[in-house]
């Protein structure tokens, strides 16, 4: 935390996150990869809107919640939280469909 | 609390010392929250690995495009939150950021119509918590986070008519930014639900 740290206009955060919602609905709606019969989840549908979900949910806790500019404690916190819980549920997800 | 050396401490090391916005006590009932969404994601993500067949087959009869739209509607509540902050840090006039509010309201309230509409349909198809584990988790996940959703809308209310009435400025926001974070933690929550529950198979 050295230089003065910029977060992104909120005009520029809700256009990235519309267009990640537009890529989530796209992929549930038209599908990623094989999806596999029914029953065996596409792994490449899972991984894709994860990855959005997680992207989606940074842009959120940095700019919205403006932990960018908070104690580092707290971005750990919040951060890690949004990691655990997508890569918790990829774990179980992939399992399930091995 | 922070409240009263946050602002000052702000003012005399700059924009670049590290700042919590908002109230330390809202930020710790913002991670209890955390927490509890975080363990009811993974049950419901165990749950579903035990029958993925029922699950999915469950999961069609959800309207995906009213998830994507309640999606598009909490992330543009939540960003006109960020914008109506960011008019009071900068110390602009306090009808501009209270209009900012007025359309987060709108959005909180369009988002209530949807899912309204949605459970209206699950009800009159006869679904209920003991229709199946599918609908156990769908019901009690989304109407927790619909409850917060509310209870968001009051508080949002509440901002509103405070920020209309100049009771925040630049160097006494706290009551603001406490608030708006906690509709981002509701935003941040659904950003997760909406792919576990309507898109993931």
């Amino acid at each position: 935390m050295k230089s003065s740290v910029k977060t992104l206009p909120p005009a520029v955060v809700w256009s990235l996150l519309v267009v990640a919602t537009g890529l989530t609905f796209a992929a549930g709606e038209f599908g990623i990869g094989s999806a596999g019969e029914a029953g065996h989840p596409g792994p490449a549908l899972i991984g894709s809107v994860l990855l959005l979900a997680g992207a989606k949910g940074t842009l959120v806790i940095l700019d919205f919640m403006d932990l960018r500019r908070a104690p580092l404690f707290w971005r750990v916190v919040v951060l890690g939280w949004l990691a655990l819980v997508v890569s918790g549920i990829l774990l179980v997800y992939l399992k399930g469909s091995a | 609390m922070n409240s009263q050396a946050t602002p000052a401490a702000q003012t005399l090391a700059g924009d670049s010392a590290p700042v919590l916005r908002g109230d330390l006590a809202v930020w710790i009932f913002i991670l209890a929250e955390l927490l509890a969404f975080g363990v009811f994601f993974l049950a419901y993500a165990f749950a579903r690995a035990g029958d993925p067949v029922a699950f999915d087959a469950a999961q069609a009869g959800l309207d995906r495009h009213a998830g994507a739209l309640n999606t598009l509607l909490l992330v543009s509540s939540s960003a006109a939150v960020a914008q109506a902050a960011k008019r009071v840090h900068r110390g602009a006039a306090a009808a501009q950021a209270a209009r900012w509010l007025l359309v987060a309201i709108a959005c909180g309230l369009g988002f209530v119509l949807v899912k309204g509409s949605e459970y209206a349909t699950h009800f009159a198809a006869g679904m209920e918590l003991s229709s199946s584990t599918f609908a156990m988790f769908y019901l009690a996940l989304t109407g927790f986070h619909f409850m917060h959703v509310l209870l968001g809308l009051t508080v949002l209310t509440v901002l509103w008519v405070r920020t209309r009435a100049g009771a925040y400025g630049p160097r006494d926001s706290n009551g603001l930014d406490s608030g708006a974070a906690y509709w981002h933690m509701v935003d941040l929550v659904w950003l997760i639900l909406f792919p576990l529950v309507y898109v993931m198979r």
